[in-house]
């Protein structure tokens, strides 16, 4: 029987096959909760199961017309029917009850140690630390870091293929983390399995999830919740470290943010706008305006001769900073500073083709953010 | 072939109904929200009356606050302080900043979400810019105050509250004349 | 005189209308069903090509033949094609066809618009298909379609998307009403509701869940026109609206629909399973009971498919418990089944055999959904494949299975002609094999964490989704291997007696095979012998 196989076979899911047929353990007691109630109530289909379809391959044996069964012509018992329907509802409501316990559990939302708040971008995911101390929140986005090589078969897979971000969100071990969850365009979903958490990142509306990770490592989930084009492609990375490493880590970012905010006002040679505007490209613009700027019209334009990127070029930063309301062309004045606008600006403006003869500052993009 | 008749029509009925029922919905779904504080939807104007209201100072609540533009709206909008920590039943303010950064008129509108939704309930606003549009001219900037309490009935366990404002861009509703409520 | 032409009326009614114009213009229910049939088969076939394509890309990681965003057009219409095209219009042409000869009616009760019913569909379904082709693409936000990916980030076809709801729903509608009409009214004499058919008990069901719940789909589709073109914000938070209430008017009208889509299918096991077991049906009146039980349930558990919306505690709570409830009447069902098998004196005919293969399988797909009800490991399974595993086991071998194993029960009668019943057993293993390469291991992919609706996947989901491919393509051709077989049964088949299996109790066994034109003109008599079995 299908199910006998099943049962058999999960049942050595805690071994070397747990990452292909089983939920995991997980890294939080609230999921090793999760795991235990899930194998229970497997269990306990499973043998409904065996005893069901133990009891119709007994008489589709034994009771055919072939063999010489004569039909009997009974077609109530009442009894009968009352047990069946009061012993599973007895079974529903043992499985119930450890449910409500571990929900119960999930929603007691008091004693955050850390607040951090998630927000699900097409098709990325924003993650801001709550510091109460510094005005400048520290705040970066994760973008899926596979390369669209690897994608499109051009180059072997790497082992954490799909789940795999530029900049994970970190966060300290043992230390109660709470994840403020929303969108900001579509609905999105944040995933982390291993701490059985799974919320709704939804425009406009704030969601709230708790995590006490035990366990050091690092941790991967998906979006998971339909938002358009690349919702297989943003990916949740966490790692877990413990405290005072968090703590160091913590601060080493500050100290990279003061200096990318400095970054901001200097002035860069033409040959290192192109390599930096490359790399901003290659991460954030390639998926829809392609390798080769081509883009997939009338969607994602055509960089590769189009009219805002051989045309006034105060004009094309606007296009970065602003986005385009209605497309998919989002603002990137949130995640990108002033150097890598330039960076990239300068590299659509002298790629495939075409060759404006400007050359675009970090100062350019301050002066359109701070003129008017 | 008559007598067929009275059944179907009373089924269109059944049918106008639930395409009824259907828009009813919506009001209905407003109406329970408020009342089970689903989405985190925290109420109206609230009149703080310093009489009624009891003062709890043996304990501390946090309340994260966080501000974000949503997809399309480039403005600057954020709160001066990051994080509050205030007794139940007192009155506080908090400062947010808010700045056009277009060459254009808009219209804008913050849509606030508190978690966790259980606490929505306890949590009142005796002013606050979400419960009206906010228009501002090209490089326009604005200081927006918004003034809350806790009331001191909020249950001892929940010491965090969390509280989101999303600036929308409103522009073209406004221009059509919808009417765009906060809270 | 007058008494003579009255007989020649009865012997002789004229036949039907020559050519095309008799398909367009039919009022004859016998008509009207096969033409439903016909076409609910031809969207299958379609919806099951887009499958194919989604498991061609899904064959192995990597993009191979699809780009993302033609991706989510497959899965959009594959979802709405098969639930809409195939399966809905499927059981309404079992209706047509048998619930007026179950009952001993000369047809329907309101014949013109059970054609205009009919006659919508192609309509709808070409606009449907055709937005495939048009700039922008089709749509691509989930048969599902949440707000706001389908409101402020679709594509300009989504317009079309909304009439073609439009249309379908008002078809639903109208061959319900239709339906309920012909129940409620026009029953032979002695036949009173406890003694109808189990199939008519599950369709009359059916009709009033689809009078309740398809008007709200209207209701949420043209909420979603205006939001679209007359910028209104039911669904925008920017306006004061919420795009969570999009999810609780979707889904107040999407959980009823899955019943709708399943309990005719309970019907058609519950006449096929006594008639090859040569027993009466166990515990009829508990069956009657049980649909309407799961009929009412239907209405208070929707939220079930938003555990992760972020709804308060004892929102979460009442709709597990609701949930789990679900699994009383529908588990007093299997085991009703279970019970007309014992003891009886079984032979395994094709129908009977996609029908017991109906009860495990299905059973499967029910355990499947008593886990995904347990909210703290829902939040494990939400979005993953064990939610995809979980509904194609209840439709694909449940709600197909049942389809399948009617028409090989009333072929006969319909055409007059029996199937080759080599041919058919080979079909039901072939089917078999492949419903569950392709299914199973979708839920060891769910478990371990493969989202849904995602053209490509980590390296760990790989082996399970190459399997999932193969029995996809295995499933896709046994399929057309089944309408060879029912191609040649119309054309080539041998001659059918009246009463064909000789277990078979109902009014529609009265009556010679191929059924003539009009029958029952005149009221049968309904004896004991001839009620529900």
């Amino acid at each position: 029987m299908r199910v006998l196989v099943g049962a058999s076979v999960v049942g050595y899911a805690s071994g070397a096959w747990a990452d292909e047929l089983n939920l995991r353990e997980g890294a939080t007691s609230i999921m090793h909760d999760v795991f235990d109630l899930h194998m229970f109530v497997l269990y306990i289909c499973c043998a409904i199961g065996i005893v069901v379809f133990s009891a119709m391959g007994y008489s589709m044996y034994a009771h055919r017309k072939s063999v010489g069964a004569v039909a009997s012509q009974f077609h109530e018992n009442t009894r009968v029917e009352i047990l069946w329907t009061i012993i599973p509802l007895l079974i529903l409501i043992g499985m119930a009850i450890p449910a409500t316990a571990t929900l119960i559990k999930m929603y007691d939302t008091g004693g955050e140690d850390l607040a951090v708040e998630v927000r699900g971008y097409q098709w990325k995911w924003q993650y801001k630390y709550l510091d109460e101390e510094r005005k400048n929140t520290l705040s970066f986005f994760s973008n899926l870091s596979t390369t669209q090589d690897e994608i499109h078969n051009r180059s072997p897979k790497g082992e954490f293929y799909l789940l795999e971000v530029d900049k994970p969100l970190v966060i300290p071990t043992k230390k109660k983390v709470r994840f403020l969850i929303t969108g900001n365009d579509v609905i999105h979903s944040f995933s982390v399995p291993d701490f059985g958490i799974k919320r709704d990142a939804i425009p406009g509306m704030l969601n709230d999830v708790w995590a006490v990770v035990d366990e050091p490592g690092i941790y991967r989930g998906q979006c998971s919740e339909l938002c358009g084009k690349d919702h297989g492609f943003m990916p949740i990375v966490v790692r877990a470290v413990p405290e005072d490493e968090y703590n160091t880590w913590y601060a080493a970012q500050q100290v990279a943010y003061a200096e990318r905010e400095q970054m901001a006002s200097q002035t860069f040679t033409a040959e290192q706008l192109m390599t930096l505007g490359e790399q901003v490209y290659s991460k954030n613009c390639v998926a829809c305006h392609q390798v080769d700027g081509k883009g997939v019209p009338p969607v994602f334009p055509a960089l590769a001769g189009g009219k805002i990127a051989t045309g006034e070029q105060a004009g094309h930063i606007r296009q970065i900073l602003q986005g385009v309301p209605g497309t998919a062309m989002q603002s990137f004045a949130a995640q990108l500073n002033a150097a890598e606008i330039a960076a990239v600006v300068h590299y659509e403006r002298h790629s495939w083709g075409n060759a404006t003869d400007d050359v675009t500052q970090p100062i350019d993009v301050l002066n359109l953010v701070s003129a008017q | 072939m008559t007598s067929h008749r009275a059944k179907p029509w009373k089924l269109v009925v059944l049918v106008v109904g639930m395409f009824g029922f259907g828009f009813a919905l919506v009001p209905l779904y407003g109406v329970l929200c408020k009342i089970t504080g689903l989405g985190g939807r925290t109420g109206d104007l609230y009149v703080y009356d310093p009489a009624s209201v009891k003062l709890d100072e043996s304990r501390l609540v946090k309340v994260n606050l966080l501000t974000n533009t949503n997809d399309g709206m480039t403005w600057t909008f954020r709160a001066e302080q990051r994080v509050l920590r205030v007794h139940p039943g007192e009155l506080n303010e908090a400062k947010f900043y808010v700045r056009n950064t277009t060459d254009r008129v808009m219209v804008a509108q913050a849509v606030p979400s508190l978690a966790p939704g259980s606490a929505a309930e306890f949590f009142h606003k005796t002013e606050c810019f979400c419960f009206a549009r906010q228009v501002l001219g090209p490089g326009e900037e604005l200081e927006m105050p918004m003034r809350f309490f806790v009331s001191s009935d909020l249950p001892r366990n929940l010491d965090s509250i969390s509280l989101s404002y999303t600036l929308f861009d409103v522009t073209q509703l406004a221009a059509d004349g919808q009417i765009a409520t906060g809270a | 005189m007058s008494a003579v032409i009255e007989t020649h009326h009865d012997d002789h009614a004229h036949g039907p209308a020559k050519g095309i114009t008799r398909w367009l213009f039919t009022t004859n229910h016998k008509d009207i069903g096969t033409l439903y049939l016909w076409f609910s088969f031809t969207m299958f076939l379609i919806g099951g090509c887009l499958a194919l394509v989604i498991r061609a890309e899904l064959f192995q990681p990597g993009l191979q033949f699809v780009d993302p965003a033609f991706f989510n057009q497959m899965t959009t219409n594959h979802g709405l094609i098969m639930v809409f095209g195939a399966i809905m219009p499927a059981m309404v042409g079992l209706a047509n066809w048998l619930v007026p000869l179950m009952i001993g009616a000369p047809d329907m009760a309101l014949p013109r618009l059970n054609n205009l019913s009919f006659w919508i569909l192609p309509f709808a379904f070409g606009l449907l298909i055709s937005t495939l082709f048009m700039e922008g693409g089709g749509p691509n936000f989930g048969w599902t379609f949440y707000a706001p990916l389908s409101t402020t980030y679709a594509p300009s076809t989504v317009t079309f998307f909304i009439f073609g709801v439009h249309m379908m729903g008002a078809s639903s509608i109208m061959g319900s009403i239709n339906i309920i009409a012909t129940i409620l009214n026009m029953r032979a004499p002695g036949m009173t509701l406890m003694k109808m058919p189990l199939f008519v008990w599950t369709w009359l069901i059916t009709a009033y869940l689809l009078l309740a719940v398809m008007p709200v789909l209207a209701g949420v589709v043209t909420m979603m026109l205006f939001d679209v073109h007359f910028h209104t914000s039911f669904f925008n938070a920017a306006g004061g609206g919420d795009p969570v209430m999009f999810q609780h008017i979707f889904w107040f009208f999407g959980h009823p629909e899955v019943y709708i889509m399943i309990l005719p299918a309970f019907g058609v096991v519950s006449q096929i399973i006594p008639t090859f077991a040569r027993k009466p049906l166990f515990g009829y009146d508990s069956m009657v009971y049980a649909v309407a039980s799961i009929a009412f349930l239907s209405f208070i558990v929707w939220a079930h498919h938003m555990f992760t919306v972020g709804m308060p505690l004892a929102g979460q709570l009442f709709f597990m418990y609701a949930t789990m409830l679900i699994a009383v009447p529908t588990g007093v069902k299997v085991f009703n089944w279970v019970a007309t098998m014992w003891r009886g004196s079984m032979t395994f005919e094709t129908p009977m055999l996609f029908s017991i293969a109906f009860v495990i399988l299905f059973t499967i797909g029910g355990f499947s959904g008593l886990m995904l009800a347990m909210t703290p490991v829902d939040f494990q399974y939400q979005d993953t494949y064990f939610v995809v595993a979980h509904f194609h086991y209840v439709l694909v071998p449940g709600s197909l299975f049942a389809i399948i194993a009617a028409v090989y029960y009333w072929l006969p009668k319909w055409c007059g002609r029996m199937y080759d019943e080599s041919l058919g057993k080979l079909h039901f293993w072939l089917s078999f094999i492949g419903v569950n390469v392709t299914f199973f291991p979708q839920h060891f992919s769910g478990l371990a964490g493969m989202p849904r609706r995602v053209p490509d996947y980590a390296l760990q989901f790989a082996d399970f989704n190459m399997i999932s491919s193969i029995g996809a393509y295995f499933f896709g051709f046994s399929q057309v291997f089944f309408l060879f077989i029912v191609i040649k049964t119309i054309r080539s088949g041998k001659a059918a007696t009246a009463r064909v299996w000789d277990g078979a109790h109902g009014l529609e066994w009265t009556v010679p095979s191929p059924a003539p034109y009009h029958t029952f003109t005149h009221p049968p008599t309904v004896t004991d012998a001839e009620a529900h079995s």
